[in-house]
């Protein structure tokens, strides 16, 4: 009796009650929270902190894929050859150049790019949807047909660069002009992302601040300074992190356009691994490659969800 | 650049004296057509690739490898679009039953992950549980993971359990990928139902699982249709994982098959664009009909305006 009163407060002044049914045990709010998340965790457990963690343990032996046979442990010994390897550090510097390039270059062509349809009354919405077309397209679609723009012989770039009386351009088979075709590409993809967010920054921006700023006969630029960028910038610094770390970690763009090539000269960091681990079958060596790589993630992403963070709060 | 124009327009046709405010609109005038320009450029870099796309997809191979580009009065052909579906033999094509493939992996995955990530969301958002916060973080930074970091020990895992060149391993590893975003998109939907409407309803008699059920749950079911849009096109446009985990034609999914067109010594690019726009029209028109929750979409739930 007692029971039913605790368990079902409401029965007595209920009109309509449930009906009924079979009795059966009552999962408190605590029960239903483990069975509501737990098989979620358990699928990320399984698929991505287990493998983390065999690469962890693979990471401190001379363990290789095809040659098969006992693990044996080798200590430190395959992290100080990543990180005392000449190759490896051309690789990281290739990484930087390209993230820091693309990631530039998109922050900069997105905000003006969104700043500029903010200002625009008509056609806001048929813009932005025209615009973030090739955010949407696959990688694989991206790469291959900026391949076939950039071909030396017939790729439409080089025809439009003859019909101006410019020189023709060898875009991918070029040692310099690979890395910036690559920076390019990936611009040219994820140039609207930035363009998206710095837009719903940009239109969050309460107007009375502007009306408050147009009485005091505040110039345009004075405007943007104080007030655009300071409310803009927080939101800005999410979206610049968020492709730091997806260009970071990006393997199909250059596996798909260049191919690491012309020599080495696009190599990214998750490329080579991809070669060490794939080509060369030094699965203990990719596996400490692969965990030096997490760590570089691990603290982008801390840094990403720290200002998320203080977004969401301030 | 835009303020020395700026300057220019204004400064120019102003022997006059005009009033301060007609100069000032003028100025505002010759800006924004300034403005106008520097869009409608900006518009043009940013969708020719796609439309020259479209454009190879329908023309002949000749008019393919015309040198100078032929932008119009080319023949009309929907030749490489046949070949898209149907085979040299006259059956199915390899590219078709990968597009087939890619429905299945995309939809079973999506499915999964939609089932496992909504219950656990509307967890997260109604409960208080111990260190929620560092939980919510640790399931987004599994997103974060390189993949080809991550394929190597999977491939030694899948292999381990013959899932190896099978739709169920990779089914299984798109769930794992979308199941943070799930969470994340799906937790900041149920934020916006109020709690009360499950309270009132406990008042009522019912248990807190059949509030959920019978309340909560129909007012999600936009937002769950939006998350899933979105876990779909993540699936349908993934590359990494299905290139290394699979192998055979019965089991590849499209990006694979449409890279697989450029092994040869010969690259049949109309085919190669007529493969891609087939590709990309689907995620074109989804993207479109989640335009709405597109912010928080491509920032994976986490951000919200």
């Amino acid at each position: 009796m007692s029971e039913l009163t605790t368990d079902r407060p409401g029965q007595v002044a209920s009109a309509t009650p449930p009906a009924p049914g079979r009795p059966r045990r009552r999962l408190g709010d605590r029960g239903l929270a483990v069975a509501f998340i737990s098989p979620a965790l358990l699928l990320l457990l399984g698929m991505s902190v287990f493998p983390l963690l065999w690469a962890l343990y693979l990471s401190f032996t001379d363990y290789s894929a095809t040659r098969g046979g006992p693990a044996r442990f080798v200590g430190f010994g395959n992290y100080t050859a990543i990180l005392t390897s000449a190759q490896v550090h051309q690789r990281a510097l290739t990484t930087l150049i390209y993230v820091v390039g693309a990631v530039t270059l998109q922050t900069v062509l997105g905000f003006a790019i969104a700043y500029l349809i903010s200002r625009r009354t008509h056609g806001r919405g048929v813009l932005t949807t025209l615009f973030l077309v090739p955010m949407m397209l696959s990688p694989v679609v991206v790469g291959l047909f900026w391949r076939f723009m950039l071909d030396a012989q017939f790729g439409v770039v080089n025809s439009m660069l003859g019909s101006l009386g410019l020189g023709q351009v060898e875009w991918l088979t070029r040692q310099r002009t690979a890395l910036v075709s690559l920076i390019v590409v990936d611009t040219w993809q994820w140039t609207p992302f930035i363009m998206l967010i710095a837009l719903a920054g940009l239109t969050a921006v309460p107007k009375y601040l502007y009306e408050a700023a147009s009485i005091d006969r505040a110039s345009e630029w004075f405007r943007f300074r104080t007030i655009t960028l300071p409310l803009v910038w927080p939101l800005l610094l999410i979206a610049v992190l968020f492709r730091a770390i997806e260009a970071f970690r990006l393997f199909d763009l250059v596996y798909i356009l260049t191919s690491g090539g012309p020599g080495v000269s696009t190599e990214t960091l998750s490329f080579h691994v991809y070669k060490v681990a794939f080509l060369g079958f030094n699965t203990g060596t990719a596996s400490a490659y692969g965990i030096l790589m997490v760590l570089v993630v691990i603290v982008l992403t801390q840094l990403y969800l720290r200002y998320l963070n203080k977004l969401k709060e301030g | 650049m835009a303020v020395s124009v700026d300057e220019a327009v204004s400064a120019g046709p102003a022997p006059d004296h005009p009033s301060p405010a007609r100069r000032v609109r003028r100025r505002g005038r010759g800006r924004s057509v300034l403005e106008v320009v520097l869009l409608t450029a900006l518009a043009v870099v940013m969708l020719f690739p796609v439309l020259w796309m479209i454009e190879t997809s329908i023309k002949e191979n000749r008019d393919v490898y015309a040198v100078p580009a032929e932008f119009f009065g080319f023949t009309v052909t929907l030749d490489h679009f046949r070949d898209v579906f149907v085979g040299a033999d006259g059956g199915r094509s390899a590219l078709s039953v990968a597009f087939l493939n890619s429905v299945v992996v995309a939809g079973v995955s999506t499915v999964l992950a939609t089932v496992l990530g909504v219950p656990a969301a509307w967890a997260y958002s109604r409960f208080t549980l111990k260190a929620k916060k560092d939980q919510l973080f640790f399931v987004l930074s599994t997103r974060f993971m390189p993949p080809v970091v991550v394929v190597v020990p999977i491939f030694l895992m899948y292999r381990q359990a013959g899932l190896i060149d099978t739709k169920l391993g990779l089914i299984l590893i798109y769930a794992a990928f979308n199941v943070p975003f799930t969470i994340w998109m799906m937790k900041g939907f149920v934020d916006e139902v109020p709690a009360e409407y499950e309270d009132a309803a406990m008042l009522d008699g019912y248990s807190r699982l059949q509030a959920f059920w019978k309340f909560t749950l129909p007012l999600l079911v936009p937002g769950i249709a939006a998350t899933a849009v979105f876990a779909l096109i993540f699936s349908w446009n993934e590359f990494v994982f299905a290139i290394f985990l699979t192998s055979s034609d019965e089991v590849r999914t499209a990006p694979p098959a449409i890279a697989g067109l450029i092994g040869g010594t010969t690259v049949d690019w109309g085919l190669v664009a007529a493969a891609s726009v087939v590709f990309a029209l689907p995620v074109l028109v989804f993207a479109y009909l989640v335009r709405r929750h597109l912010v928080a979409g491509v920032t994976l739930g986490a951000v919200r305006r």
